[in-house]
This record gives C-alpha cells, sequence and structure tokens, in this order.
C-alpha cells in the first residue's frame, strides 16, 4: 500500500494547498445559503413536527456540499493532470488499478468531509442541531463523499477538456443535489414530482443523512443505505474497469 | 543477478485505427548498453517507449524490461525503469523536492529515500531551487527535476525520449555529462533523439525505425561505414583546379585551390580519380577523405531528412 498512501497523502496536500478555494469558499457558501433561506422560509415552512426549518436545512446543505466537494476532488484533480500531462508520472508507477482509485477516492472523501464538517461546525453556533444517531450521521457521510469521489475520478478519467468536465458539474451533480430535498422534504411535493425525486440516488443520500439527525426522514432509513450501497457498487465497478483498460489514459 | 537484456521488444504490433504505427519491431538492449533510439518523426519511437512504460497497450508481441513482462509484470518492469518524458510536464501544485518525493513515495520508497534526493538535486544543479515552486522555474530547470523524477528510484534502466528538445547549448551539455555519468556507473541507457550528432557522439549501437519498422540496427561504426558515399577534398598548387569532363557530375563545388568530389564508396577508386585530375593538368598537392555522418546515414535508410 505505500505507493497508494503516496497517492493519497499527495492529493489531500494538494487541495490543501489551495484551502481557501476548496475548504473555506464551499463552507461560506453554505452559510449563505442557511443564512438566506433560514431567514425567508423560517416558520413559514414546517417539514417534521419539532423541528424548525433552519435545523432541518442544515443536515441538506451539508450532504450537499460533502456531494459537490467530494466530487471536485477527484475530477478537477484526474482533469487537470490529464490536460497538463504530469498523469504520465503517475501512470509509469508501479501501482495498480484499485490503488489508484482507493487514493483518489480517498483524498476526495477527505475533502467532502472536511468541508461538511466545516459547515456543521460553523452552522451549530447559529442554530441548534440534534443529533438523533452519530454512527448514521458518518456513515452516510462517508458513504455520501465515497459515491460522488468515484463519479468524479468517472467523470475526471471521462472528460477531455474542462467543459466537458463543467458540464458534468453543472448538467448532472448540480441539478441532482439541488433537487434531492436539500431545502424541502419531498413530501412537499406534487405526487409526480415525488417519484420523480425518488429515483434521485442523491435523495437517498440526504435522506439518510438527515435520519441520523433528527430521527426521522421521508423513506426508510433502511432504503437509503441500501440505494446508497448499491449506487456506489455499480460506480466503484465502472471507475476500476475505466482505470484497469486505461480507458482514455493509457492509449 | 538478472543476466538477460535490459529491454527485450518482440514482435510488436500496435494499431491506431487504420494507423498500423509498430509493425513487428523485435529487438534487444543488452545491460549497460548506450542505445541510440532514431526515426522521423511519427516513425513510432515514442509508441515504442511508451510501451516500455505503460502508457501505451500493444495489440500484439512483448516486452520486457530485465526479464519483467511490461504488462503481467508490470509492478517490477516500472521499478526497474525510469522514464524522462519528451514534453515538459510538471504539476503547478508542488515544489521541486515534494514533486520528488511523491514521485519516490509512488514507488514505496520510504524516508531512506530522502539523502538520494539530496544527491540528486545536487547532480542536477537543482539544490538551491529545492524550496521553489515548479511553475517558477525556467524550462531547463524544469527538464532536469523531470530527470530527476524518472531517476528518483534508482532505475537500472534509464529511457530518455528526447531530453535535449529545445534546450540550449550549454544545457545540453550538461545534461549529456550527466547521462555519461549515469552510465558510467552501470545504467542502460536509451535515447531518442532528433540531434544524430548527440546520437553518433553518445551511442554504442543504434536502431533507426521508420514507418513503423525497424529499417537498421548497428553498431555506431558499422552503421557509418553503410554510408555509400564519401567527399574527397583535393587540393592543388594552382588557383581554380582544372576538372576533366568525366568527372563534371561529382563535383561538389570548387572554390579558390580546392574541388570536392563525392564519390560512391563501391564504385569509384580515388586513384583513378586523382590519375584523371593530374591528366587535365591540376598538380594536386594535398588531399582529405570525409565520410558520411549519421545524418546522410539515416536519409538514405529512411528516404527523408531528419526533418
Amino acid at each position: 500500500m505505500g505507493g497508494a498512501w503516496w497517492l493519497f497523502y499527495k492529493e489531500v496536500i494538494r487541495f490543501f494547498k489551495v484551502a481557501f478555494q476548496t475548504v473555506l469558499a464551499p463552507v461560506i457558501t453554505a452559510l449563505l445559503y442557511l443564512l438566506v433561506f433560514s431567514h425567508v422560509l423560517e416558520g413559514r415552512v414546517r417539514v417534521f413536527e419539532d423541528v424548525p426549518y433552519t435545523a432541518f436545512l442544515i443536515p441538506g446543505l451539508m450532504m450537499m456540499t460533502i456531494i459537490q466537494n467530494a466530487f471536485a476532488n477527484s475530477s478537477s484533480s484526474l482533469i487537470q493532470s490529464k490536460v497538463t500531462g504530469n498523469i504520465v508520472f503517475i501512470l509509469i508507477a508501479p501501482l495498480s488499478h484499485l490503488e489508484l482509485f482507493t487514493a483518489y477516492v480517498a483524498a476526495a472523501m477527505v475533502r467532502g468531509v472536511v468541508v461538511g464538517g466545516g459547515v456543521f461546525l460553523l452552522a451549530v453556533w447559529y442554530v441548534n442541531v440534534p443529533i438523533y444517531s452519530l454512527a448514521v450521521i458518518l456513515g452516510f457521510a462517508v458513504l455520501g463523499s465515497a459515491v460522488l469521489a468515484t463519479l468524479g475520478v468517472i467523470a475526471g478519467i471521462w472528460a477531455e477538456k474542462f467543459d466537458q468536465l463543467a458540464a458534468f458539474q453543472n448538467f448532472i451533480i448540480m441539478p441532482l443535489s439541488f433537487l434531492s430535498g436539500v431545502f424541502y422534504s419531498i413530501q412537499s411535493l406534487p405526487p409526480l414530482w415525488q417519484t420523480v425525486s425518488h429515483l434521485n440516488p442523491f435523495f437517498y443520500l440526504i435522506d439518510g443523512f438527515r435520519y441520523g439527525f433528527f430521527g426521522a426522514s421521508d423513506v426508510p432509513v433502511v432504503l437509503s443505505f441500501a440505494v446508497t450501497l448499491l449506487a456506489l457498487l455499480m460506480l466503484a465497478l465502472l471507475a476500476l474497469w475505466m482505470l484497469g483498460h486505461g480507458y482514455k489514459l493509457r492509449q | 543477478m538478472y543476466s538477460g537484456p535490459a529491454v527485450a521488444i518482440r514482435e510488436v504490433h500496435k494499431r491506431y485505427g487504420d494507423i498500423h504505427a509498430l509493425k513487428g519491431v523485435d529487438f534487444t538492449i543488452d545491460q549497460g548498453e548506450f542505445f541510440g533510439l532514431l526515426g522521423p518523426n511519427g516513425a513510432g519511437k515514442s509508441t515504442l517507449i511508451n510501451a516500455l512504460a505503460g502508457l501505451v497497450r500493444l495489440d500484439a508481441g512483448q516486452m520486457t524490461v530485465l526479464g519483467h513482462d511490461v504488462v503481467t509484470g508490470y509492478r517490477d518492469s516500472r521499478r526497474l525503469l525510469g522514464v524522462v518524458p519528451q514534453e515538459l510536464v510538471y504539476d503547478p501544485f508542488f515544489r521541486v523536492r515534494e514533486t520528488l518525493r511523491f514521485q519516490a513515495g509512488y514507488f514505496g520508497l520510504g524516508r531512506e529515500v530522502e539523502t538520494w534526493i539530496d544527491e540528486l538535486l545536487d547532480a542536477l544543479n537543482l539544490a538551491d531551487r529545492a524550496t521553489a515552486n515548479m511553475r517558477a522555474l525556467s524550462g531547463g530547470m524544469k527538464r532536469r527535476v523531470l530527470i530527476g523524477q524518472a531517476l528518483v528510484h534508482k532505475p537500472p534502466v534509464v529511457v530518455l525520449d528526447e531530453p535535449t528538445a529545445g534546450v540550449d547549448v550549454e544545457l545540453r551539455q550538461q545534461l549529456w555529462g550527466f547521462i555519461r555519468r549515469l552510465h558510467a556507473e552501470g545504467h542502460t541507457i536509451v535515447l531518442t533523439t532528433h540531434y544524430l550528432e548527440d546520437a553518433e557522439e553518445l551511442c554504442d549501437r543504434i536502431a533507426i525505425v521508420d514507418h513503423g519498422e525497424l529499417v537498421a540496427l548497428d553498431t555506431k561504426r558499422d552503421l557509418l561505414a553503410r554510408g555509400i558515399s564519401r567527399t574527397l577534398h583535393v587540393y592543388s598548387e594552382q588557383k581554380a583546379p582544372k576538372v576533366p569532363d568525366k568527372l563534371r557530375d561529382k563535383v561538389k563545388r570548387i572554390h579558390d585551390y580546392c574541388v570536392e568530389l563525392r564519390l560512391e564508396r563501391d564504385r569509384d577508386s580515388i586513384v583513378e580519380v586523382l590519375d584523371a585530375l593530374r591528366d587535365a593538368g591540376t598538380r594536386v598537392c594535398d588531399l582529405r577523405v570525409e565520410d558520411d555522418d549519421l545524418e546522410d546515414v539515416f536519409v538514405q535508410l529512411t528516404g527523408r531528412s531528419r526533418q
């Protein structure tokens, strides 16, 4: 595991070197959402019994931040290495496809969890957030960041230019994360949109994560866990296949 | 101790769509050799090197580095191989020393490599720039970091893909000095270069590839002996020496006291040429024979100039 550990370490150092952009900025963005939405909607929307809207919002914002940053880390590192060409130094090293996968995904998970944790630490100054089950919270934080880190590996390998990656981010990741119930409970949607939301894998991440805070959710937490685990397995198999076959990496 | 070839290339084929980039190339490079791989642009040199490094997947055939298959035994083959890529690539996030340390880490090297990194930085004249960001380096310095990255895991076989492309004369000499030292220390060196004079000066054996095929593989001396022509410089006592008609088509140029004639190695006899000149009234006082250089041989074998 020596070589993979160094690649993981390099990837972590890489985003900490630009922490303003990779850690602080997303934390601030999430807090701005919190300030604006809680100011506008507090007292008007009631989702769960006894849960103020602002408290309801925090887990959603945390998971959205985790998702977006885990994806951004693995995908942007890979595409930058590909475009600048320095990826050859990783490809000529004696690292297996499993080691490459583990290193990129684990580093992206660190970023997702660090940023998500940052949102929590600042948000609890603002509003009291209950913790129903720390294990569920951590479990979904790890799972969510792993799913998106893996998707980032896939997108980073697939994209040949920054434009394609931006399209992936803006047309897939952003809409799916915004429409997954970050700002509302899908129970409040018309039946058609409730059904559509159930097809969005990010919905299960946020719903399960929220269960860890309030002990209440739109769908059973076991279902959320199963769906995200299945998504992770399928995406991981695809990413490993791409790395193993050198798809778009080795000619 | 493995005594087989440093690099063995066996009947390798590679296609990119309709382009047959490697057509059954087959040769070996011995341990301790300084080996030149030459060919015009697009001949297949980089494809060969990249396949050796695992950056290109072959359609058929086999390659080994010190006996380890580059596909089935890639961990060993990559540990034994150092590659200096042709492009000036670097990660702008990191400093010089970090770049080398991470690269060593990918090869599973622990703290023991730190001393070697110091030695490398010294040898490559980078010690005072160790904490500089890669972005802040000049092109020549970046090139030296690339060489450092290729050597950081102490590979016995070192491949340099056009290491002096776009490098000024002074740095070129420095780089060759360093590479000569590596060779003297027992490394096998494989070099591709556009500068035929470099290959001529440094390499023991030279392979020439063209259109994905090996067109020549020989020692430098034998390859140079293949030159089918040479130039005869004849110096006369009088200005504008007289040349008989039968030698007219061999004249390259006449200037002051000298006439230069292009002679074919197997057909033209120097003695007969001198006799003919003397009969025409030229009093010969000196002469010099110049063999073809590698560039001429290269052009004859590939049918085109290296540019």
